[in-house]
């Protein structure tokens, strides 16, 4: 059944044909330039041990086909999983979208990255995170935010600018972050926020190691792109990972796309999850564009975490359907190359595997995709007729605690005088 | 990064305690005596120009070099039973901070190069890994950057780490935690995650350990929004600061300096902390205030005495917190002498005293009856050469000079 998903064969330039037994991608074009002289493609037969260590690199074809082959029935999912990925694909979708109208007609500023194409990612990956388990973004978080449960209302008031945002409007689209549903940032420079996913596993490890909390096997999801995959911090933290078996998943959102520079030009071994090994952990590649795939990929990845045996690599293959960012002409990219991925746009493919497996009707997801639809009015609705943040927030969280500001000339701590309230202080 | 020399062998053992009260007919005249070699050793050194010598074979011992680390004259010979408290280095004081802290609270942990098996480059957190276990006290990799982002992460999640930086200098490879998200990740988020980080390390000019080992990060660090700064430097309130660091739900920046680890106090057995805001009264007077931190405190107090002996009358204080600063006790004494001098060991250019000297200026210009003065370091590299390195640091006499100045 899944062949279902399979990627339609393409056969014109510059991308080799595809076999249903592959999950692999592309090769590179044939005109010359300056990159990577390696080869991109994976062979069906392509489980191989790359590692004299632990890693291993996998193609998940051989996992989808061990998975099918024991399961009693040939599905992947129950009718309810697979009416919640839809849900959440489409919700990703649908908000993405308002956010360009939104943009165009000037209510968010700034820069803004969406997310549309690679809704297999998150909904795959955090649909099976509990509450307490981590998520780490990059500055293309809102998707990443809605499948962790932040309300759609937060994170439109947010982009905004409103004070009802999750993040009092002081953090932007870059910044998503919420306590309550454990999503750790929302980070603008790329490689910064990896570390801090580590920190938090660290701290998972710490929990049951030293504060004896036997219990907390909470797992943390660092999701980056390509181009920070030849940043220090993606190794240094690969490194550390590994060494100190921390419960964490580096999943590689690889687009093929860092705004401008392809991914091949700007790596000498373009295969990334190649790379998990050399540090060992295993490292798996994934079709991004199917999320079925990207759901039982991350389930093993996700266990093994959870289980205390440490890291794993996850390279999710997936593709952008807009630009960088909406200031981003996207000239670049290959029409082509656009018109093969939205060929395999994630949802309409969950979508044909429901129907055909009579999982779902028409009618049923007719009927969800009017629901989001609702849903993300009502969160613009909602995010209009939200306050702007007042003078007096201006200086509200600099320091956890406002002592930090020190003391003024009149004895007293700084913020106890009352323009501190209002915000109106010099500082 | 290059394995760094750690200040061990002699020491010079000197107390210094808040609030001096100068012997003029002291030390200052008498002949120079030699000194003892082993940590531990409680008596005083007696001579014009103080000499902290790192090298245990003494080789500096017979020169006469006016870069001083204070000397406090007779009180060490006092016995030690006769006031409570118990005397210790200053990198001991802040073991002991650190230990107290960690005893006191399940979630303070250590992170650093070499701080767990190997104790630490100069030895704070000696005996720590034994005692907590490698996970508390955690020997990382060399990624500065990485770790302190991993620290950073802790922090948000719930732990309270201690960074170290092996050298504050090494801490420029974690600028980017640092400013994106020690500093600011608090206010980012909207007050949802706090950050109660402490980053600690060595920083400061040495004895010859060449540019990059030499660098005073305070000045690169004090723009960024979100964070404290503390410099320590006697070993009272280096424990003081430690703990009260570790304590703060804000993240803290801890700057201690590599020639002033192995300074001698006695201080209180009972549980105290000093408070991060705060500056210090060092020595009361009438006629200057000289505001200083960390090891130019010492060459501040060599050139009191020979102020004092002059009949200037300086009032010296560590200001401490380096961001924020504390006006209220600046600005008493501003009031009070009517003239200031900084003295620091940054550089010239956007260093501490350049702040400090924005801020007197802003805060209490119609108290000052004469400009600012602000001796700083040479925006220059520290060069290896001792006779160099000697002149780019502010001496002795440098500030002996500056207050006739002023006091003119």
């Amino acid at each position: 059944m899944s062949t279902a998903f399979s990627a339609a064969k393409f056969s014109t330039q510059p991308f080799s044909t595809i076999s249903h037994d592959s999950p692999l991608v592309f090769a590179k074009p044939t005109s010359q330039f300056f990159g990577s002289t390696r080869k991109l493609r994976l062979t069906s037969s392509s489980k191989f041990n790359l590692s004299r260590r632990s890693g291993t690199v996998v193609a998940v074809s051989d996992y989808v086909k061990q998975k099918t082959s024991k399961s009693t029935t040939s599905l992947l999912i129950t009718k309810e999983e697979g009416l919640e990925l839809y849900e959440d694909m489409v919700f990703g979708r649908a908000f993405e979208d308002m956010c360009a109208q939104m943009y165009y007609r000037g209510k968010m500023f700034g820069f803004v990255h969406l997310y549309n194409g690679q809704e297999a990612v998150s909904t795959g990956f955090i649909k099976l995170l509990k509450q307490q388990d981590s998520v780490v973004s990059t500055y293309r978080d809102h998707v990443h935010a809605l499948s962790k449960g932040v309300p759609a209302r937060a994170v439109m008031s947010e982009l905004f600018g409103k004070t009802t945002g999750c993040c009092r409007g002081q953090g932007g689209s870059m910044h998503m972050f919420s306590r309550e549903h454990n999503l750790l940032g929302g980070f603008a420079f790329i490689g910064e926020g990896i570390p801090i996913a580590t920190g938090a596993a660290f701290t998972s490890k710490y929990k049951r190691e030293v504060l004896k909390e036997a219990d907390c096997d909470h797992v943390t999801l660092a999701f980056f792109g390509d181009g920070t995959c030849n940043n220090g911090q993606f190794f240094e933290c690969l490194n550390m990972a590994a060494l100190w078996k921390l419960p964490i998943v580096f999943v590689v959102e690889n687009n093929l796309w860092a705004i401008g520079m392809s991914h091949s030009r700007a790596t000498s071994d373009p295969q990334i999850y190649k790379k998990g090994p050399a540090f060992g952990m295993p490292g798996i590649h994934v079709d991004g564009m199917d999320v079925l795939k990207v759901r039982e990929v991350a389930k093993e990845a996700i266990g093994r975490a959870r289980r205390g045996e440490g890291p794993t690599l996850v390279e999710c293959e997936t593709y952008r359907f807009r630009g960088h960012s909406l200031a981003d002409p996207d000239e670049l990219r290959d029409p082509a190359e656009k018109d093969h991925y939205a060929a395999r746009d994630p949802i309409r493919a969950l979508k044909k595997y429901l129907i055909e497996n009579s999982l779902a009707s028409e009618a049923e997801l007719k009927a969800i995709d009017k629901k989001i639809d609702e849903v993300v009015e009502d969160a613009v609705e909602f995010a209009d007729e939200s306050p702007i943040p007042a003078r007096s927030q201006l200086l509200e969280n600099v320091f956890a605690d406002p002592r930090g500001f020190g003391i003024g000339p009149d004895g007293r701590y700084r913020c106890e005088d009352p323009k501190f309230t209002e915000g109106t202080a010099r500082v | 990064m290059a394995a760094i020399f750690q200040g061990v062998g002699a020491a010079a053992t000197l107390s210094s305690s808040p609030s001096n009260s100068f012997d003029s007919n002291n030390s200052f005249l008498s002949p120079p005596r030699s000194f003892s070699v082993g940590k531990g050793a409680s008596f005083s050194v007696i001579r014009s120009g103080g000499i902290l010598n790192l090298n245990s074979k003494g080789r500096r011992a017979q020169q006469l070099i006016s870069n001083a680390v204070a000397t406090k004259a007779d009180s060490a010979a006092v016995s030690s039973s006769s006031k409570p408290g118990h005397e210790l280095l200053l990198f001991e004081a802040l073991q002991e901070g650190l230990e107290e802290e960690m005893d006191r609270d399940l979630r303070v942990c250590v992170m650093g190069e070499d701080v767990g098996h190997y104790g630490g480059s100069y030895k704070v957190t000696k005996g720590l890994a034994k005692k907590f276990g490698d996970l508390r006290v955690l020997d990382t990799p060399i990624a500065e950057n990485s770790f302190t982002g991993m620290g950073i992460g802790a922090a948000m999640t719930g732990l309270r780490p201690v960074v170290e930086g092996m050298n504050m200098g090494f801490l420029l490879l974690a600028f980017n935690q640092i400013s994106n998200n020690c500093g600011m990740l608090h206010y980012t988020s909207g007050g949802q995650f706090t950050i109660p980080i402490v980053i600690r390390g060595p920083g400061g000019v040495g004895r010859q350990l060449g540019a990059e080992h030499s660098q005073r990060l305070e000045s690169y660090f004090q723009s960024i929004p979100g964070i404290q700064m503390v410099a320590c430097s006697t070993p009272y309130n280096a424990k003081g600061l430690m703990k009260a660091a570790i304590r703060s739900e804000n993240p803290v920046i801890l700057f201690e300096h590599v020639l002033l680890y192995n300074l001698k106090e006695r201080i209180p057995d009972e549980d105290y902390i000093c408070n991060l805001e705060e500056a210090e009264m060092v020595r009361p007077g009438e006629h200057v205030t000289i505001l200083t931190y960390s090891r130019m405190r010492y060459h501040v107090m060599q050139a009191a005495k020979t102020l004092v002996n002059k009949g200037y009358d300086p009032e010296v204080i560590d200001i401490r917190s380096l961001k924020p600063f504390d006006l209220y006790t600046i600005g008493n004494s501003v009031k009070k002498t009517h003239r200031v001098l900084i003295v620091e060991e940054c550089m010239r250019t956007g260093g501490i005293g350049a702040s400090l000297t924005a801020a007197i200026t802003e805060n209490f210009n119609d108290y000052l009856d004469a400009p600012i003065m602000c001796l700083s370091s040479q925006d220059v590299p520290t060069p290896y050469a001792g006779t160099l390195e000697e002149v780019t640091v502010v001496q002795p006499a440098q500030i002996v000079t500056a207050v006739e100045q002023l006091c003119r």
